[in-house]
């Protein structure tokens, strides 16, 4: 594997070993001293061309844990503010001996131009409204954790989906391990006919929650409401929001996740954010596990 | 590349009173069990860690401490290789600093194991002293390294390979001299 473009064509073993690696690599994140010497000398671009806290600072940790170093670029302090192309700032980073490259960017495809056309490695930080990978293995690793499996397990994701990169990772990634998902929100936010995915669509949000073992709750971005894709905030929060009487309705043991940031009281109920059926700051701490994972597999070696 | 078995040089019950005679010496050269752990570098030293714990057991009593080291991440010819070795777990059974710890492996060959495996111990804790324990020294070191405790010397030629078979893993306990057929009887075959 040399890039990690999308969890929608990852092969199902494939998958399995990235968790796998990454549950050897949390045990790092355990000790005393988090160092180990595997990726030295190797250097690590991060191009963030939206913005992030999360997801960068994870892939800065993961690479001073494994010994590689980082460099990050942000959009608005480079050239790419006197107009300098995504493949430019890419070809500019190969030249430098940059071993790969982290990018995120608004437009959906952007990182397979870098990997058609640049040497080194890609890794998908998030482009557009198509995936997000490193997330969808963060997810599936913090369920796995708790529940000790994928499959078999009813995966509900409320919310956006029609514009969460979040959510289609997610899709590909549980689905692939044999997990059942249901995707549930304003009708005009959920993907056509589901898009092809082997997934349910219910609208109606506690029909979906019925025997849920995962409630996965995507961000309200709201620009998307003034764009009319839904009335207002307060009918949101009565039909797709989640309190403690909604996940009532999940398994007794269904477990609560969310990519963050939360906006507290539209998507959620801010009590439920640290409540015992919350996986947000398991999520969070996966992140750095599942990172350290994709570099060590993309970059470990000379490359499959 | 196929391996050709040339020789067995250990049955099960020489392999047997081998491990027990290096159990004895364990105990002996650190003047009991107090602050003894032993630590097997996956794969094949973990179950003979649990062995020779086993024998240190039946004559001393003593159930000594059992960690397993993985030491994927500090080989120094990761970026030589084609495929990812896949990266297992290491545990380790509290902190080690000021622990009398034994390394365990099957074969002792280039030395580069070991060395990765004293850094890897390092990163864990400050051990009062760490030693070596191998089933099979084939000699051909590159590195500055000995075993404190040795199964058996086995003078090999480098197209050779030393295989350790254990019932654990293998169903059958023996170790067998085999021959590579090609001129390329490395180090990966050696330290598998």
């Amino acid at each position: 594997m040399r890039h990690l473009l999308e969890l929608e064509s990852v092969p199902a073993a494939e998958l399995a070993n990235m968790l796998d690696t990454a549950e050897s690599m949390a045990e790092i994140l355990r000790r005393p001293i988090k160092r180990v010497p595997t990726l030295r000398g190797k250097t690590l671009l991060l191009l963030f061309f939206e913005a992030s806290t999360r997801t960068r600072h994870s892939f800065e940790l993961a690479c001073k844990v494994l010994g590689a170093d980082s460099l990050a670029l942000s959009a608005a302090t480079s050239s790419t503010t006197k107009g300098e192309s995504l493949l430019d700032t890419g070809r500019t980073a190969e030249a430098l001996g940059v071993d790969g490259v982290v990018v995120r960017h608004s437009s959906s495809g952007a990182p397979q131009l870098l990997a058609r056309h640049l040497r080194l490695s890609v890794i998908n930080a998030g482009d557009g409204t198509h995936e997000h990978p490193t997330q969808g293995l963060l997810d599936l690793f913090s369920v796995r954790a708790r529940k000790g499996r994928i499959a078999g397990l009813r995966v509900c994701i409320v919310g956006d989906v029609l514009h969460s990169r979040v959510a289609r990772s997610a899709v590909h990634g549980f689905t692939r391990l044999g997990a059942d998902v249901v995707l549930s929100g304003p009708p005009a936010l959920l993907p056509p006919r589901g898009d092809g995915w082997p997934v349910e669509l219910e609208p109606d949000l506690d029909r979906a929650l019925d025997g849920a073992d995962v409630v996965m709750v995507l961000r309200i971005q709201k620009e998307r409401q003034e764009g009319g894709m839904f009335p207002s905030i307060a009918e949101y929060r009565a039909r797709w929001g989640i309190d403690a009487a909604r996940l009532a309705r999940a398994k007794p043991d269904a477990v609560l996740m969310h990519p963050g940031p939360v906006n507290e009281g539209v998507e959620l109920a801010p009590e439920l954010m640290t409540a015992p059926p919350s996986l947000i700051a398991a999520q969070v701490a996966a992140g750095v596990a599942v990172r350290m994972a994709v570099l060590y597999l993309l970059l470990g070696g000379v490359g499959g | 590349m196929p391996l050709i078995e040339k020789t067995r040089i250990m049955d099960a019950d020489t392999l047997s009173r081998t491990l027990r005679r290096m159990a004895h010496e364990i105990v002996e050269r650190n003047g009991g069990t107090d602050g003894l752990w032993l630590v097997g570098i996956r794969r094949r030293g973990v179950p003979l860690a649990q062995r020779l714990a086993g024998f240190i057991a039946e004559f001393e009593g003593v159930r000594l401490p059992i960690g397993t080291l993985d030491i994927t991440l500090y080989r120094d010819d990761l970026t030589l290789k084609a495929d990812h070795p896949q990266v297992q777990k290491t545990e380790i059974p509290g902190d080690l600093t000021g622990k009398r710890i034994v390394l365990v492996d099957d074969v002792l060959y280039t030395g580069r194991t070991s060395r990765a495996a004293l850094d890897a111990l390092m990163d864990l804790g400050r051990p009062a002293i760490i030693q070596l324990a191998v089933l099979v020294d084939r000699g051909h070191r590159e590195l500055p390294i000995r075993a404190d405790y040795v199964g058996k010397n086995v003078p090999t030629s480098k197209r050779e390979v030393i295989e350790v078979r254990l019932r654990e893993i293998d169903g059958q306990d023996e170790v067998m001299i085999m021959e590579n057929g090609g001129e390329n009887g490395g180090e990966e075959a050696g330290e598998r």
